[in-house]
């Protein structure tokens, strides 16, 4: 039986004929001998043959076949029955890309330089816990939240980093109550985190961070031995102070209010489980896998040259089949890193993430007030700062006026050079929608914001970590537990 | 099953007296409200009251007109048209009625394999002026409002002026438009609906595959996916509410995960989408051979779709199916959707423990039903 008389058949409505359609742009990486990953400049993918591959760009690809319909729902090309493609496609990147015009998310404060550990690999060149000159003002910090108001963004996190910011927990109270003040008229939504090793923390910290819904962000490297070994304190009790730290903000003020972050050193990429095990133990949910940054003592004592990016990826991987396991046995533990990567592979939002993204985050995305007044384009940048290059200072809130800051050479030379989609080596890789760029980081490693990507730890990171991640997607029960992080 | 339509006895009604009444029980008020009122009066009644629009009775009797058994149910608030030429009534608008709709069109510029409503090309301007006319009389308190055709949108100006009165005479009901969004393709449209600021009116727009030419062919129209995509573009751009809704059968169910990954990577920011059973009716029973397929053979799909869709954060509904049809993990997004006008249960269901739950079936479904109905024996998790 058919379609009553009065109607079509589905022929009259295809007008597609092998050939007739046209190609949107997209990009490839060869991933095994035949499997090829092929995404669009939204981030749509999916996994072609070499055959199908060449047929698709030759042109000669059967528009009855799934794959040609699978190209078409995916907008990799057009057909000549539709061309809503293109509107799709722009909407799609606008999406992407919206929260460019939401710049800054991201407003760091170094309340002080001061620290009272002496971690080896400290990428910020703490100062020692009595050193004068290295705390933020009451005056510097008033003209920051002056230029954080005059942020576009509608939704704005504030972050207290040192040193150990609790060391000034003064200011830290001052900069919060002013905040909300101003931000009475203002009307962001506003949020704060405290970055710190928790020592300092006491009963008004806690009563301070309850009553304003403060976040608390802590460094945990690992069990006992590798946390204490990693992050020295006069004390020699570093571990204990922050697990039982930990512990009483959970059971105080809320498990969703403290999570850590851990480093990797020579010695922890030795121990991926172990170090996993920790944070199961203190019921995090969630862990980020991240190698030292080369900055600040970590180069100085030479920390970060003593693993390569392979040697980081196989602890990435092994830590990331572990946490999977853990998954698939019942305690549901995101690693972070991996998350940022299955979002941007998986949705149409874009997660925002500082160092995955194009334009770069740098100013974008993050912007740092140091202790001194003077603005960074980024975290890093600070940091570099402390190793005497000031590339990537913008200005000072007391003498430069936020549009001086924001139009600031070196930031906008920064973004404007390192754009993925125009980057040698970037503008033709399979993995662009999914990566992003780093000029701090080129910069700061080969001199050069965009910098030979070949030699770079940042690309070969990257490169290993997603294909990783793509090849784990095609194990079905993996690529559930994978999707539960989104 | 209610009815909605009589055929039967007009006596005594001029048209001059107008053509929508308000169906009121009450013999006694106050005179100078009576002429837009159609009073049922009770046998009890011994005197036939003056000023009423029109006088129904549900016995024949002497100066009044009879009500056919059809329409028993109106009741206080309920409003009706009558078309004397026809010698017709109908009811426009039932007070207690869980959805009412308002018919303003058989004209469509789609011819959808599976309508429910075959279009016809006629002049039918007449009905949506009843219907303007006939929304004051309805009751404020009225939760929510279809508007449904044929293609409401191809009346145009008058389209905008029958939502503007519903906003101004009911600023508290929800207003649901069910459109094919092609006409809103055009900008011009879109303007004239965001200006009337309506706080709380969502277009439900049909979208049957992620393929151009799958789209067309199901709803008979060359080019008919790019206006329905651009339409669907340019309310949200105006920040109206929309819902896709999408009609499982034999030409829609196998790429339906493909087209929930679509509406995922395209449209995250639709209200909701809601994923229907075919009703039995109007084209589809000319087509059923190329329509059917037992909904039990799609559960797959239908499961990976919600699964992409609400990954996507965005809000899912089944319709129209039966709770004994879908598995257990789709119960939670099965919305009793059938207007209790028009739903049914069979023999098959006696005895169900989970009838409460459950949408039921159209009318309709007389002609076919999935031979996988069974009557459920144990509590909803």
């Amino acid at each position: 039986m058919a379609l009553a008389k009065r109607f079509k058949q589905l022929d009259h409505f295809s007008l597609e004929t092998t050939g007739a359609y046209n190609l949107l742009p997209f990009n490839f990486h060869k991933l095994t001998a035949e499997k090829y990953f092929c995404a669009n400049l939204v981030g749509e993918h999916l996994f072609l043959t070499q055959q199908e591959l060449k047929k698709l760009v030759g042109g000669t690809l059967p528009t009855s076949s799934d794959t040609y319909l699978e190209l078409k729902s995916k907008h990799f090309l057009y057909g000549l029955d539709s061309d809503a493609a293109i509107d799709l496609l722009a909407l799609k990147f606008r999406t992407k890309h919206h929260r460019i015009a939401q710049f800054t998310a991201l407003h760091i404060f170094v309340v002080t330089l001061r620290c009272d550990y002496t971690c080896q690999y400290c990428q910020v060149s703490r100062r020692m816990e009595d050193e004068g000159d290295f705390d933020m003002s009451h005056e510097s910090a008033e003209a920051s939240l002056e230029m954080l108001f005059l942020s576009p963004a509608k939704s704005v996190k504030i972050e207290f980093q040192g040193g150990e910011p609790l060391l000034n927990f003064e200011l830290i109270k001052f900069i919060v109550e002013t905040a909300l003040a101003k931000n009475i008229s203002h009307q962001k939504n506003l949020e704060f985190v405290v970055t710190t090793n928790l020592s300092m923390l006491d009963e008004d910290v806690l009563d301070f961070c309850e009553v304003h819904g403060i976040y608390l962000s802590t460094s945990l490297d690992g069990p006992k031995d590798l946390h204490n070994r990693n992050r020295p304190k006069a004390s020699r009790n570093g571990y204990e102070t922050t697990v039982a730290g930990i512990r009483r903000i959970q059971e105080r003020i809320g498990p969703d209010k403290i999570s850590a972050l851990m480093t990797t050193t020579a010695a922890s990429i030795e121990m991926p489980r172990e170090i996993i095990d920790t944070y199961v133990e203190l019921k995090f949910h969630s862990i980020f896998l991240r190698p030292l940054s080369p900055y600040g003592f970590a180069i100085k004592t030479k920390q970060a040259a003593k693993y390569n990016s392979e040697r980081w990826l196989e602890f990435f991987k092994e830590g990331l089949d572990y946490i999977i396991e853990l998954n698939q046995a019942g305690y549901f533990l995101v690693e972070q890193y991996t998350r940022i990567i299955l979002r941007k592979l998986l949705t149409a939002e874009n997660p925002g993430y500082v160092d995955l993204q194009s334009p770069a985050g740098i100013g974008i995305s993050v912007i740092v007030y140091n202790y001194d007044g003077d603005v960074y384009a980024s975290d890093e940048a600070r940091m570099l700062k402390e190793m005497g290059d000031e590339k990537f200072r913008l200005g000072n809130v007391h003498n430069d006026t936020y549009e001086q800051i924001f139009s600031a050479d070196s930031l906008l030379e920064g973004l404007e050079e390192t754009l993925v989609e125009s980057v040698p080596m970037c503008s033709e890789c399979g993995y662009q929608t999914l990566c992003g760029s780093d000029p701090v980081y080129h910069y700061a490693t080969q001199g050069d914001v965009v910098g030979k990507k070949p030699l770079s730890f940042f690309c070969n990171k990257n490169m290993g970590v997603i294909t990783h991640i793509l090849n784990l997607l095609q194990e079905p029960k993996t690529r559930k537990t994978l999707e539960s992080w989104i | 099953m209610v009815k909605l339509i009589s055929t039967k006895n007009l006596l005594n009604y001029s048209a001059e007296n107008g053509e929508v009444y308000r169906v009121s029980t009450n013999a006694s008020l106050p005179s100078v409200l009576r002429k837009s009122e159609a009073l049922i009066i009770s046998d009890e009644q011994q005197e036939i009251p003056a000023g009423y629009g029109l006088v129904l009775s549900k016995e024949p009797r002497e100066g009044c007109s009879t009500l056919s058994e059809d329409l028993w149910h109106l009741t206080d608030g309920d409003v009706v048209r009558v078309d004397a030429n026809r010698n017709l009534i109908r009811a426009l608008y039932r007070k207690n009625a869980n959805a009412n709709f308002l018919f303003v069109t058989e004209r469509c510029n789609s011819f959808c394999l599976m309508c429910s409503q075959p279009p016809r090309d006629v002049d039918d301007g007449h009905l949506i002026e009843e219907l303007i006319s006939a929304v004051p009389l309805f009751d404020p308190s009225t939760m929510e409002l279809g508007i449904t055709g044929g293609e409401p949108t191809l009346l145009g100006d008058r389209f905008i002026a029958l939502l503007r009165t519903i906003k101004n005479h009911l600023p508290h009901t929800a207003v649901h438009v069910l459109t094919n969004g092609r006409t809103a393709s055009h900008k011009e449209l879109v303007v004239e609906i965001a200006k009337l600021q309506h706080p709380d009116l969502m277009f439900g727009i049909p979208l049957y595959s992620d393929i151009a030419s799958r789209h067309d062919f199901v709803v008979q129209a060359k080019g008919a996916f790019d206006e329905t995509i651009r339409g669907i573009l340019n309310l949200k751009s105006y920040s109206q509410k929309v819902e896709i809704r999408v009609v499982l059968h034999k030409q829609t169910y196998e790429r339906l995960p493909d087209l929930a990954r679509f509406i995922a990577r395209n449209f995250q920011f639709v209200d909701h989408v809601a994923l229907m059973g075919l009703e039995i009716t109007g084209f589809t029973r000319a087509n059923l051979d190329e329509l059917w397929i037992d909904p039990l053979d799609y559960q797959d799909q239908l499961k990976e779709a919600v699964h992409i869709l609400t990954r996507a954060g965005i809000r899912t509904s089944i319709y129209n199916l039966q709770l004994c049809l879908l598995p257990k993990s789709l119960w939670e997004f099965s919305v009793k959707s059938i207007s209790d006008w028009k739903n049914k249960y069979y023999p098959e269901c006696s005895g169900c423990s989970e009838r409460h739950g459950c949408g039921g079936f159209f009318e309709s479904s007389d002609l076919k039903r999935s031979p996988n109905i069974r009557a459920l024996t144990f509590a909803k998790p």
